[in-house]
């Protein structure tokens, strides 16, 4: 369920990201308002004509209907004071008075068609602008910013021109799409232009269109496809539109499934953060660490903290602050991963189910003690600029850096700790420690010191995934209680002592729970995962990957 | 009060049992707290309660009786856990869930005793018509029954407990294993009764019950007779399993849990013995469950959560495992400082709770009533 909840903040994120987002771009829109004149009156020197008092009124006064036609109409062929002029009905900038039309900032007055200043009357109205005015100017404002310089602004003008297919727009549109020198905006262009083309009288016009959307791999193609053959006639064209169609569900099929594969690939790295910690506390050391959660806890708190420094003494630096937290994350749960070990956890080694009770009561303690200092609320982990936005890879598949961040994260931790385990002399210790006590102890090893250090590693790392989870998932008190059940599973499901069989059960679980859920739903996805793994465990008690031993005791 | 030669003082493996001979279920002494207990139960707090005037110093309080009631519940647990943890060595972190089964069992049948008191004064169930349901699902059918939900809520925890237990055993899954297993097991069981469509209220369960046995449930006069039959039911549960585990069964158990490699070298098959126990104890908490609804008045999907059932354990280590009263003192001593602490110091209670886990697992093995005894017996 968990999982679920993060996926859903997550979408929410990144919407209200993208709300702010759009936001900025309103309010800078009319810095830029300056810039994009210059380029409109670029690429339109040919056929300016200038605004007139006519189309003023046109689009100020009257019933909406009339007001969209007269807006269409000048903005069709804009020079800079339409521009601005519909700049400022957008911005609710225009009032009328007794039939005259003013433009009003800053309550001054003046005339939008001479652009001299004029007393405001007092009996000025606002002009209302209704929906379907409002997106209407929306659309006009983003045809214009076709031909902004910023490339960002241009994308997100396309963006909103999508799925809007008014053929008077088509002869701006062409003009950007002529005047585009971005690659992947002007196949965007094209494919604008294509699904405008579609409803054009003329037949090979539209079985030019019918043909060119194929290639398209937007899910709005989809809609525009299916429309355009309900009112289609033409049995050529119809029998182009079909093709294009299943070519475009097709491609869309593929994506779904490449979006499955990659937020599973997702969830199975967070999980292998999560339960490459345990595979040394539970794996290698048989401890069962109930805290273990809580750890990862402290370490996605630790980056709070790291981002709160940054925030108050290197403002400059913010972007990079996750660099510092990842480190102090490391450090604070392995911190009170060797305090633990030392204070309570090596009393109880041989009593794995009193070592669970014990560590289920840390987990309480820390958890109340994280309620204590940063209260019982959520707290807010930012992502730095960076981490924000991701890469578009098909028309209905986006890949967010800060989950690309996160797998590359997660294979760098898997290989820093195999190599740790396999190669360094700390490693040799822990397997000889894990492997055969006594004998390791007769040949000089501190095996204390190692249990510690080891339980440490096993805790840092656990801080090292709640760093990972900060970027991606809510910081509060419960972060840790969410997944100690998962991790567990990985471990179980993995084998215990292995680092590939858990790197195989993380990836696994992962994978079959996205899968599942787009079959059957998040929540019952989760269930029949438990109820697979509890069947799973009754044919191979060992997990997948089993040590080979001799012990009775399985 | 225990027979002192009966009961392993302590847990460690590979102990001499000593031959069973044939002894009173309790001992003079035993018997004699038992009858104060059940004085106590059936007589005192009855008097206290409904007979003496609200102003009196010794008037037991509505709100005492609600509460005594619910750690008597819980109390049940603790004895259940302790047949299947103390005495067979099976640590469980899913009975949560049966208890959480029995109270689900007898909560749809309070639901349909609402009649059409309900909010929207439907036959149905208020969420049910909430999710714009026409007709009761399946699993409601015999609901209307008091006499079916008695069988329920035996049956139905008897039957998951005896799926679960007999593939789990069979694959001799056992020690951290099996109580993570149980764990994962009433995690999915929460998600799936968090959902609506499952058709047990969702987030919020079952409540605003209105009568039992078509009497009103919220009067002093049904409190009370709630009160006395969890006191009694509580009772007989302990000299129920006082009598199992002085069996050759319960001997049986706890050879398993000290040395199950040499019971099966002995020609044992411990799948029966522990699939038994775990069976019985299931049913136990069902009944605690079904118990504790009516009092409590509420019943909802947060009562499987891990947590809940993890503090079952806790209740059994604190007081005391492998003895049969531990538990129960245990019980008591754990709800009543929570029902002290959540309402004096709300902060402190995860503090005290956690400090609890530690403490009794490092420093008192044998819980407080092993406590007491060896102060006896170093005197």
């Amino acid at each position: 369920m968990l999982f679920y909840l993060v996926e859903h903040m997550l979408q929410t994120h990144s919407s209200t990201f993208m709300h702010k987002d759009s936001s900025i771009f309103r309010s800078e829109s009319s810095l830029l308002v300056r810039i994009l004149f210059a380029a409109i009156l670029f690429w339109c020197v040919e056929a300016v004509h200038a605004l007139t008092a006519d189309q003023v009124k046109g689009m100020a006064i009257g019933d909406t209907e009339a007001r969209v036609q007269a807006l269409a109409k000048a903005a069709a062929m804009p020079d800079e004071k339409t521009a601005a002029f519909i700049q400022a009905l957008a911005d609710d900038a225009v009032k009328t008075a007794g039939g005259q039309v003013l433009l009003v900032k800053d309550g001054k007055a003046s005339d939008p068609v001479t652009g001299a200043d004029v007393p405001l009357p007092a009996d000025a109205e606002d002009v209302i602008n209704n929906n379907l005015m409002r997106g209407e100017l929306d659309k006009v404002l983003a045809s214009l910013a076709l031909f902004s310089k910023d490339e960002k602004r241009r994308r997100q003008a396309i963006k909103t021109l999508a799925g809007d297919n008014d053929e008077s727009r088509l002869p701006l549109i062409e003009k950007a799409y002529a005047a585009e020198t971005v690659p992947a905006l002007k196949s965007q262009l094209e494919m604008l232009r294509a699904a405008i083309m579609l409803g054009s009288s003329d037949q090979s016009k539209r079985l030019q269109a019918a043909g060119l959307l194929a290639t398209s791999g937007d899910p709005s193609t989809k809609t525009v496809l299916l429309e355009r053959l309900k009112s289609e006639t033409d049995a050529q064209v119809k029998a182009a539109l079909q093709s294009s169609l299943r070519t475009v569900e097709a491609t869309l099929a593929r994506g779904d499934k490449i979006a499955a594969v990659f937020s599973g690939l997702s969830l199975g790295s967070i999980l292998l953060l999560v339960a490459l910690g345990l595979a040394i506390t539970y794996g290698l050391m048989g401890v069962i660490n109930m805290a273990h959660g809580e750890l990862m806890m402290i370490g996605a708190y630790a980056t709070y903290v790291v981002q709160g420094v940054f925030q108050k003494f290197l403002p400059g630096l913010f972007d990079w602050y996750l660099l510092a937290a990842v480190p102090v994350a490391f450090m604070a749960a392995a911190l009170m991963g060797a305090a633990l070990e030392r204070g309570i956890i090596r009393f109880l080694y041989g009593r794995p189910l009193e070592t669970l009770l014990a560590t289920w009561g840390i987990s309480l303690i820390l958890q109340q003690l994280v309620r204590s200092i940063f209260g019982a609320q959520n707290v807010g982990v930012e992502n730095p600029v960076w981490m924000s936005g991701g890469v578009q890879v098909l028309g209905n598949v986006s890949l967010p850096f800060n989950r690309l961040v996160i797998i590359g994260f997660a294979i760098a931790v898997l290989l820093g700790m195999a190599w740790l385990i396999s190669r360094t002399r700390l490693g040799l210790f822990v397997r000889g420690v894990t492997q055969n006590r006594p004998i390791a102890s007769c040949m000089g090893v501190n095996t204390a010191r190692v249990d510690t250090y080891a339980f440490a590693l096993g805790s840092g790392i656990a801080g090292l995934a709640g760093c990972a989870l900060s970027q991606v998932g809510n910081v509060g008190p419960d972060l840790g209680q969410g997944y100690i059940v998962d991790s567990f599973m990985v471990v179980v499901l993995g084998g215990v002592g292995q680092l590939a069989g858990t790197v195989y059960a993380a990836l696994g679980l992962g994978i079959l729970n996205k899968f599942l859920e787009g079959w059957t739903g998040a929540v019952l996805a989760k269930i029949a995962v438990l109820v697979l793994i509890i069947i799973f465990i009754q044919k191979r008690p060992q997990g997948i990957f089993a040590m080979k031993g001799r012990s009775a005791e399985a | 009060m225990n027979h002192p030669r009966q009961l392993p003082n302590s847990l460690t493996p590979y102990q001499s049992v000593e031959l069973p001979f044939r002894t009173p279920l309790l001992s003079r002494t035993g018997w004699s707290f038992f009858m104060l207990a059940l004085i106590a139960v059936c007589a005192v707090a009855p008097l206290l309660n409904l007979w003496l005037p609200q102003d009196s110093p010794y008037h037991m309080s509505t709100y005492a009786v609600a509460l005594l009631g619910k750690i008597m519940c819980y109390a049940i647990c603790a004895l259940a856990m302790d047949l299947i943890w103390g005495y067979t060595g099976i640590l469980s972190l899913g009975h949560g869930l049966f208890f959480a089964i029995g109270g689900y069992a007898m909560g749809m049948y309070l639901m349909r005793q609402i009649g059409l008191d309900g909010n929207y004064k439907s036959t149905l169930p208020d969420f049910m018509v909430f999710l714009d349901w026409k007709v009761l699902p399946w699993h409601w059918t015999f609901s209307d029954s008091f006499i079916a939900t008695l069988f329920l809520i035996v049956l139905v925890p008897a039957l998951v407990a005896f799926v679960f237990g007999y593939f789990a055993f069979r694959s001799r899954i056992k020690g951290v294993y099996f109580s993570i297993i149980t764990q994962a097991l009433t995690f999915a069981a929460m998600l799936l009764f968090f959902r609506n469509e499952t058709g047990f209220g969702g987030n919020n369960g079952f409540t605003d019950f209105k009568r039992i046995l078509d009497l009103p449930i919220a009067t002093p006069n049904m409190r009370m007779t709630l009160f006395v039959l969890t006191g009694l039911t509580l009772l007989g549960f302990f000299l129920f399993a006082r009598w199992l585990v002085q069996s050759k069964f319960g001997r049986v158990l706890q050879a398993i849990r000290d040395a199950e490699s040499r019971v099966m070298f002995s020609g044992y098959n411990p799948l029966g013995y522990k699939l038994t126990i775990w069976v019985i104890s299931a049913v136990m908490c069902g009944v605690a469950g079904a118990l504790y609804v009516p009092q409590v008045g509420i019943i909802n999907p947060g009562e499987m959560s891990p947590a809940n059932s993890i503090e079952i354990a806790i209740w059994a280590a604190v007081g005391g495992r492998a003895t049969l009263i531990g538990p129960i003192v245990g019980a008591f001593l754990v709800n009543g400082a929570k029902s002290w602490l959540t309402v004096a110091y709300p902060e402190f209670w995860l503090y005290f709770l956690g400090t609890l886990f530690i403490a009794v697992t490092l420093f008192l093995p044998n819980g407080v009533v092993g406590l007491i005894k060896k102060w006896r017996g170093t005197k």
